[in-house]
């Protein structure tokens, strides 16, 4: 029966080094360790021995029983680490093809610029106030010290709907509606809108564009608040870096009025072919609220003053990102508009 | 205006300042320099030449051979131009001279002819072909007898000057004219200016003894100058008078218009020379025009004139359209004799609709309709008096004819300095602050501590204390304002809920995969209607540049289609745009109804992942999801209700609706729509977006995540063709009562196997009580009502 036993042990071991795969190893465990394998076989056979054997040869069994499970075990992790490493072999896939594209969109670039000028001046406290692009010549022209017949109307050539009404040539009229809704209380708004102009499509001039203004009305509003407010405004929209040069101007609506440059982002101020050599840029038009105006809407132009400043968005963003016609803001080109995907934060 | 450096020379000292020194520090105090030309464009080695024999070539029938005294040698030169002549004095580049354009001139030998240089036109040395005088516009230029032969003609003909372009705001009038532009360079530099001398003799007889005046619109022509000169030769002008005229953009034709012109640039005030025999009356009357009246002015046009313009007559008939241009019946001819010079004050209103009326400015009217200095009317008329005597060998006879009803006075602006301060921001001491005043030469005198200014009637900007904080300021210089920020209550900013949901709006259709587009407000009267929501009277502008851009739209989508067969041309095939923006709504109120719109329009493929065999082309469904997922961000309920529309697909077409109401549309393009864009399958949308902003959502109140399980429970229906999923829906909505949470479409099908004019849909049902775990038997019984409620609708189960 021992012999019986270790031939049993030899030809199971050999089975199990044989197997090649879980299922024949799984066979293997049936056949020898199964209820109805060899070694049960042995084991119930036992009763026939003398009782004096059969402790010695259980133990003996036993042993035998334990050496094979080891080494059924021990195939089985082997065999169960081929198996998992042929699938991940056979599941292997090519990393560098592309994605699941996401479908995306983006915001246009003038959206971009404006609502980057919103959110900044935003963070220092103003809202953002909107009017009507068709609008009253009172609006648009007289409240704002243009009265009918004056020279500075030739400015802005108008398409007028009636005598009276027009498509406004600025968004200025939001600051006259606003301060006479406010009735003589300060103001702190920015004024974004499609403003148009007779003039006729080319790579600088388009009929129809954007702008963005801004007034601040106060008690005691200073010039030299202009000033600091138009420099926070440079350096958070063209960088740190930025200096700002101011220099007399005229507009009816702004009395001093100043145009304000900014020293040129591309070259620092050394002279390329962006600021056309000179180091500076002309970025917007400023000034401090002409008392007709003030008085106009309603204020005591001797107790509160104000600061105005307005700006064209398209000739920011042909500054920014390097537009050399105008007309692309309006054509939709999408192979322009998706460029302006990426954040430059 | 074009300001020639050597010319202001005249009137200020610059300093030795170099052009573009000057020139920054002109733009830096108030006046932008946009260019700073320079007249000699470099050219060197041009020289007087006398030309002592010209011959024609033999060769060629258009060229001559001369022999020109170029100073101590002669050389042979070929010249093409057809008024060349022996005896001539003219402009030669000779070999090793460069002219502008990068022309380099070298010895050439022209059809077997030397030729040692170039005899030049005027043009050949840089000056634009419209201000070369009419004589010499088609050949070269003939310089006067006593021009010194070989002598510089750079130097001595004042091409050795740089001329500054000044861009004037239409503020500063007083800049265009040298004396106000000295004045202003004056003040920058701190120097004086100094006036020309005027000086002549008259002559025995009065100008009254030949002229008569009368004013019968002194509210328009308040002031009324004549001065009589006669006997003058008219010829041309002396080279000095000339040059300065083309320096500043101004043709020179003869020494009396001449002069009329430089007085004009130098004073700022516009003249006029008449010939005096041609007015046939000895009379001037200056009246308003009899409606219909006739007038042929020197550009030759034949106006019709109306009763607000204003005219010079001659007592009878108009003679010159009063500030704007002069009559060719009064015109100074070669055989004039007698002349009338008129200096005049125009109100600007009427020069500026006379000029408006006819479409006619000049750099009289441009002058008189910013405003003329009151106090140069009379000196102006003196100074051309004067030249023309000098240049004309006229004589001046004595006195004006005149009428002077012209308020001259100095404006009266007073100022306290702590006023000045406390608008800049700064603390300018009051010395300083009567330094610039007198820089500007305003007379001021301090009055207890204010400052109390005369201000010059050439300075029409200045009115009021806020101008004259320009004034310092500018001249102090805008660099010293310190940089401060506003001192007052702080304020938390931001958006309306309008706006900030628009951002929102905006955000979500980018994260969908939209493009933004920006198109045009104005567009076709054809277009400006089609794909509206609502009609109104259309709004047309009263002067449109082009039919093209002639009316307000009415909806977003025909130009936001424009732009996408914009992309599909340019091999672009898959384009989703939208737009947010105003369309324009007539109503009973003064203004339109500016009514903010989204439109979407997508063509092409949604999804493109060819190699992993995903592709999907834009469909109705498409963006009826990207409409649906937007209102729930917004937390509206919008539903759709089969529609139509012209240019739309008919069976392919809905309105979405908002609380009963039609908000907008979405839909395929018609195919004939599709084929006339030159599109393929195009679906688009176009909404009343102000609708959705203005609605105010519900407060967002958590409900409970559920803890007890939901059931689902699928049905399969065949219906007629014509039952809309939607109808069916809702009877299982209302069959299925609280304990039915959701009910879901998972599929559909009208293939073959189906019965003529049916499909199938399938609905998979899902029942939820937050309070308790659903029995099967409490799910059987509410799904069997379900059931028959669909039996009763016609739907059939299927198994």
């Amino acid at each position: 029966m021992e012999a019986q036993l270790h031939v049993l042990k030899t030809e199971a071991l050999e089975k199990i080094a044989a197997s090649e795969n879980v299922k024949e190893l799984n066979g293997v465990r049936v056949a020898y360790l199964g209820k109805k394998g060899p070694i049960t076989d042995l084991l119930k056979g036992m009763g026939k021995l003398p009782a004096e054997e059969r402790p010695k040869m259980g133990a003996l069994v036993n042993v035998v029983r334990e050496e094979v499970t080891a080494s059924l075990e021990e195939r089985m992790a082997l065999l169960e680490e081929q198996a998992i490493n042929e699938k991940l072999q056979s599941e292997t896939i090519d990393v560098t093809l592309p994605g699941r594209p996401v479908q995306t969109g983006n915001a246009h670039p003038l959206t971009r610029v404006v609502e980057e000028i919103e959110d900044l001046f935003i963070s220092m406290g103003y809202e953002i106030a909107e009017g009507p692009e068709v609008e009253k010549d009172y609006y648009n022209f007289e409240a704002l010290n243009l009265p009918k017949g004056h020279p500075a109307r030739d400015m802005q050539d108008s398409f007028y709907i009636t005598e009276d009404i027009l498509l406004r040539t600025h968004t200025s009229p939001v600051q006259a509606r606003t301060m006479e809704a406010k009735g003589g209380e300060p103001i702190k708004i920015i004024c974004p809108g499609k403003v148009y102009r007779r003039d006729n499509d080319d790579a600088t001039h388009s009929h129809q564009f954007t702008q963005i203004e801004g007034l601040v009305i106060g008690e005691d509003i200073r010039m030299s608040d202009l000033k600091g407010t138009l420099s926070v405004f440079a350096k958070k929209m063209f960088g740190d870096e930025r200096e700002i040069r101011l220099r007399p101007s005229f507009f009816p609506f702004t009395e001093p009025s100043v145009e304000m440059d900014i020293s040129c982002f591309k070259c620092g101020g050394s002279g390329c072919n962006v600021c056309k050599k000179t180091g500076w840029l002309e970025i917007l038009g400023a000034g401090m609220v002409h008392p007709n105006v003030l008085e106009m809407a309603g204020y005591d132009s001797k107790r509160l003053t104000g600061f105005a400043f307005g700006m064209g968005p398209e000739r920011i963003a042909m500054l920014k990102y390097g537009v050399e016609d105008i007309r692309h803001f309006y054509t939709n080109d999408v192979r322009f508009l998706s460029q302006f995907q990426r954040t430059e934060v | 205006m074009l300001v020639s450096i050597k010319w202001l020379q005249e009137y200020v000292d610059t300093q030795g300042l170099a052009p573009a020194d000057l020139g920054e520090k002109i733009t830096r105090s108030g006046i932008e320099v946009d260019a700073v030309i320079d007249r000699s464009h470099g050219m060197t080695n041009v020289v007087v030449g006398y030309v002592k024999e010209c011959v024609k070539h033999p060769e060629a029938d258009k060229l001559s051979i001369c022999q020109v005294d170029v100073g101590g040698e002669t050389d042979q030169i070929i010249c093409g131009a057809p008024n060349i002549a022996a005896g001539q004095k003219v402009i030669v580049a000779r070999p090793g001279a460069t002219l502008p354009g990068d022309i380099k001139i070298k010895k050439a030998k022209l059809r077997g002819e030397e030729s040692n240089g170039m005899i030049c036109s005027l043009q050949e040395l840089g000056i634009e072909s419209k201000l070369v005088p009419k004589a010499y516009a088609e050949g070269i230029y003939v310089l006067p007898e006593e021009a010194e032969t070989g002598s510089d003609v750079i130097t001595n003909f004042d091409l050795d000057d740089t001329v500054l372009e000044l861009g004037l705001t239409p503020n500063r009038a007083d800049a265009m004219s040298m004396i106000g532009v000295a004045y202003e360079v004056g003040a920058i530099l701190s120097e004086d200016v100094k006036l020309p001398e005027i000086s002549y003799t008259e002559a025995a007889d009065s100008a009254s003894s030949l002229l008569t005046l009368n004013i019968d619109a002194p509210d328009a022509n308040p002031l009324y100058v004549a001065k009589v000169v006669r006997n003058v030769e008219v010829k041309e002008s002396p080279m000095w008078l000339q040059q300065r005229l083309m320096a500043a953009g101004v043709r020179p034709h003869n020494n009396i218009v001449d002069v009329t012109n430089y007085v004009l640039m130098e004073y700022g005030q516009p003249l006029h020379a008449f010939d005096y025999d041609s007015l046939k009356t000895g009379n001037i009357t200056v009246r308003h025009a009899k409606e219909g009246e006739m007038i042929t002015t020197l550009d030759n046009a034949e106006r019709k004139l109306s009763a607000h313009n204003l005219v010079i007559t001659n007592g009878e008939e108009p003679v010159a359209l009063a500030g704007v241009m002069g009559g060719a019946n009064s015109e100074v001819s070669a055989s004039t004799t007698t002349i009338v010079i008129e200096s005049a004050y125009f109100a600007s209103g009427s020069i500026r609709q006379t000029s408006k009326d006819h479409n006619l400015r000049s750099d009289a009217s441009s002058r008189y309709e910013k405003g003329v200095d009151p106090n140069r009317v009379i000196p102006a008329a003196e100074r051309a008096a004067s030249l023309i005597a000098e240049l004309s060998g006229g004589e001046v006879l004595s006195g004006s004819v005149m009428f002077d009803a012209l308020d001259k006075e100095e404006k009266i602006v007073t100022v306290s300095p702590d006023f000045i301060n406390a608008r800049l921001g700064m603390k300018i001491s009051f010395e300083e602050m009567m330094r610039i005043l007198k820089r500007l030469k305003f007379n001021t005198e301090a009055i207890n501590g204010q400052l109390v200014i005369s201000v010059p009637t050439r300075r029409q900007d200045i009115q009021i204390e806020e101008d004259v904080v320009e004034e310092i300021a500018r001249l102090h210089g805008y660099d010293e304002i310190p940089a401060t920020l506003p001192e007052m209550e702080t304020t938390p900013g931001g958006l309306t809920p309008y706006q900030h949901k628009r951002r929102i709006v905006r955000n979500y259709l980018e994260g969908a995969g939209l493009l933004q587009a920006i198109t045009y407000s104005l567009t076709s009267s054809k277009s400006a209607q089609q794909f509206a929501l609502a009609k109104t009277e259309m709004t047309r502008l009263l002067m449109p540049m082009s039919e093209e851009r002639s009316t307000l739209r009415q909806s977003l989508l025909p130009h936001l289609l424009e732009s996408v067969s914009f992309n599909t041309a340019r091999r672009s095939d898959s384009v989703a745009l939208y737009e947010t923006g105003a369309v324009f709504l007539k109503t009973d109120g003064e203004l339109l109804d500016e009514e903010e719109h989204l439109a979407v329009a997508m063509t092409g493929l949604w999804l493109d992942n060819a190699w992993q065999g995903e592709k999907k082309s834009v469909d109705f469904f498409v963006l009826k999801g990207i409409v649906e997922g937007l209102a729930a961000k917004l937390g509206v309920a919008l539903e759709f209700e089969r529609g139509q529309m012209d240019g739309l697909h008919p069976g392919r077409t809905a309105y979405i609706i908002k609380d009963g109401n039609r908000i907008g549309v979405i839909g395929q393009l018609h195919p004939s729509e599709q084929a006339a864009r030159n599109l393929k399958d195009t679906i688009v949308l176009e909404m009343n977006l102000a609708v959705l902003l203005n609605a105010e959502p519900e407060a967002l109140l958590y409900t409970p995540v559920p803890r007890y399980p939901s059931m689902s429970r699928d049905v399969a229906l065949v219906l007629s063709k014509i039952v809309e999923a939607g109808s069916i829906e809702n009877t299982i909505r209302n069959a299925g009562g609280k304990l039915l949470k959701q009910v879901r479409v998972f599929d559909l099908y009208e293939g073959d196997n189906m019965e003529e004019g049916k499909k199938s849909v399938a609905f998979s049902l899902t029942y939820f009580d937050p309070e308790k775990t659903l029995t099967d038997e409490e799910v059987t019984r509410v799904h069997e009502k379900v059931l028959s409620a669909l039996k009763d609708a016609g739907a059939e189960l299927r198994s």
